[in-house]
């Protein structure tokens, strides 16, 4: 018998209960909707022309390619406008117009009706400078892949002109608030296709991507208590791995995906411990009388960065996977918690606190060097895009919960927001994350 | 997947979710309020108060919620990012305390609170650290911890909604709840 995906239900009850729509019209409401805020530095001017039959495609792609790019900050998008035949073909490709117009990239393409219903997708990336092709690739696609297909092309221009990978075809996961139910949400990293996993009345918290992308970690309340539930995304099947008394929070996956840590208080007030991704026994990390809470695995897996207030304020310090010795690394301020590591290892996202404003900061491991990012006032939960380019955040201020997005130098910002509800604690999911669809 | 869905349907799909799978959507109650008697406001004391008799019910009134007994009030306060215990809560941990004593039977959960000013995830250690302090007044008094455990909500269930200070002393709390309550 045919299943149906059991995220489907939730969105069309909140949309029977909450605005007597359709489920297409709340879904486009539940959408984050995204405002680039402040955008500095290099960036690679691109022209876009409009793909071939694009007019009567179902989906247009050229907008989507140039809304992605942008919102990289990477790329500037240059205006086509004026530039008469517009080429489709690379012998209609007249490089001259483009150098003329300071662009040093230019994508052409077509999308082509097939007679079987489907869309045969073609583009081409030229260096004008150069008057070469960087890159073409062709995909035959139905029409409900069109949209993913934008993303994978904006993945290969984006590869090919920055030098590493895109994160336009990932996922994010972040918890959504509307009125008094809590929702899980997975959805295109652009906001685009919000899909609600979980939905309760009680808190749900912390959602963290599982390495393999195909399972979320987090903590929900629906006992009365926190518990840590890992649920696979395909099968919408759920595990109760933490639930010990007292508090059971602050899920990270180790790198390899078997472990996870987390903060428990059976013992005594937070301690950090190791457990088996799939339940079972916890394994003590840390023994202080402190709070010791907020840790995430380092880069290779052999080390926890953690949060303790040992000293007074909370800080971050960083000790073996076995215990033992532990090194204070955050040294600056009184206030410096929820540690998430860089995919490459080399740096620690966190939120500092100075004068009462929350902002995000980077810690470089292997220098010590912090680099503060936002400027708050109650910036949270920072949650690095697969590549570490970008590093996504929660903006509480006012009350309602947005979503910001910061390069990790600090120089390009966007916000995400939601006519649904208040958006809470990011998950940017690892590359190939798509096990949802 | 998704798409070819939305092509079957609204009605189908609607008709489908009358039997909602238990495992994606939790079903919890709402809660009833912890402290339905006093405080609302800015944070009391109970020190003027009566001492109330310690156990069970008397005739049908249940000395735990009925509003003359200090045993009705459930809820320590607190100031902003500390978890020391001010002096004014001491004759209701007290009387929490005495309460245990005399109905061992009973367990109770302390359930710390932290206002939004901080970080989400930390806060749930603030909540818990409040918690745990209240704990261990009300173990120093006699009474066993295995009858108490502590949890933290984090900032997630603020008693005032507004972003003033005086939402947030509402939110910087611990409530006291009795088991079965």
């Amino acid at each position: 018998m045919f299943r149906r995906p059991r995220f489907f239900c939730d969105i069309a009850n909140v949309a029977l209960a909450g605005f007597g729509l359709l489920f297409v019209a709340a879904s486009v409401q539940a959408q984050l909707t995204i405002n680039v805020e402040t955008s500095s530095g290099r960036t690679v001017p691109i022209a876009i022309a409009p793909f071939a039959l694009e007019a009567n495609a179902p989906q247009n792609i050229t907008p989507l390619i140039a809304d992605n790019l942008a919102r990289s900050g990477m790329f500037r998008i240059v205006n086509t406008a004026g530039i008469s035949n517009l080429p489709t073909e690379p012998s209609q490709v007249n490089f001259v117009d483009w150098s003329g117009r300071n662009t040093e990239a230019l994508v052409i393409g077509g999308i082509k009706p097939l007679p079987d219903g489907r869309f045969e997708v073609n583009f081409r990336l030229f260096d004008v400078a150069k008057q070469n092709q960087l890159a073409t690739t062709s995909y035959t696609v139905s029409a409900s892949q069109l949209r993913a297909t934008a993303h994978k092309i904006s993945d290969e221009i984006y590869e090919k002109l920055i030098g590493e990978k895109g994160v336009f075809s990932t996922q994010i996961a972040y918890v959504l608030k509307r009125g008094a139910r809590y929702e899980l949400q997975v959805a295109d990293a652009d906001g685009f296709n919000p899909q609600a996993v979980l939905s309760s009345l009680e808190p749900i918290r912390s959602p963290k991507w599982s390495p393999d992308g195909k399972k979320l970690a987090y903590v929900s309340f629906e006992s009365r208590k926190s518990t840590v539930i890992v649920q696979d995304l395909l099968t919408g099947q759920r595990r109760t791995v933490a639930s010990f008394r007292g508090d059971n929070y602050a899920p990270n996956w180790s790198p390899d995906g078997n472990k996870l840590v987390v903060a428990l208080s059976k013992d005594a007030v937070s301690q950090i411990y190791i457990i088996p991704a799939s339940g079972g026994a916890a394994t003590r990390v840390t023994e202080s009388n402190a709070i010791d809470t907020n840790a995430t695995f380092n880069g290779d897996g052999s080390q926890i960065i953690f949060v303790s207030d040992r000293s007074g304020g909370p800080q971050l310090y960083i000790v073996a996977v076995a215990g033992g010795a532990v090194k204070r690394l955050t040294f600056d301020g009184n206030y410096n918690v929820n540690p998430r590591m860089s995919p490459d290892g080399k740096f620690v996202a966190f939120v500092s606190r100075e004068a009462s404003r929350l902002r995000i900061a980077t810690l470089e491991l292997a220098n010590s060097q912090v680099n503060i990012l936002t400027d708050g006032p109650l910036d949270d939960s920072p949650s690095f895009s697969p590549n570490g380019r970008t590093i996504l955040y929660e903006d509480k201020s006012a009350g309602r919960g947005k979503l910001g997005a910061v390069s990790v130098d600090g120089r390009f910002k966007l916000k995400l927001s939601s006519q649904a509800g208040d958006v809470r604690e990011p998950s940017w999911g690892p590359f190939g994350s798509s096990g949802v669809r | 997947m998704k798409k070819a869905l939305i092509g079957i349907g609204m009605m189908v799909l609607l008709a489908a979710c009358a039997s909602k799978d238990p495992a994606t959507t939790v079903k919890v109650e709402d809660r009833a309020p912890v402290s339905s008697t006093g405080t609302t406001g800015a944070p009391t004391t109970g020190t003027t108060q009566t001492t109330p008799p310690l156990t069970g019910t008397q005739g049908n009134v249940n000395v735990l919620t009925n509003p003359n007994s200090i045993l009705s009030k459930r809820v320590v306060y607190f100031d902003f990012d500390t978890d020391a215990v001010k002096p004014e809560f001491a004759s209701l941990i007290q009387a929490h305390a005495s309460y245990l004593a005399q109905n061992r039977n009973r367990k109770v959960r302390l359930e710390g609170h932290a206002d939004e000013r901080g970080s989400r995830e930390y806060n749930m250690a603030l909540g818990q650290r409040r918690a745990n302090a209240v704990g261990k007044a009300t173990t120093a008094l006699g009474v066993g911890n295995e009858r108490i455990e502590t949890i933290s909500f984090g900032e997630d269930k603020p008693k005032g909604n507004g972003h003033d200070e005086a939402s947030w002393a509402q939110n910087r709390r611990v409530e006291i709840v009795y088991d079965g309550e």
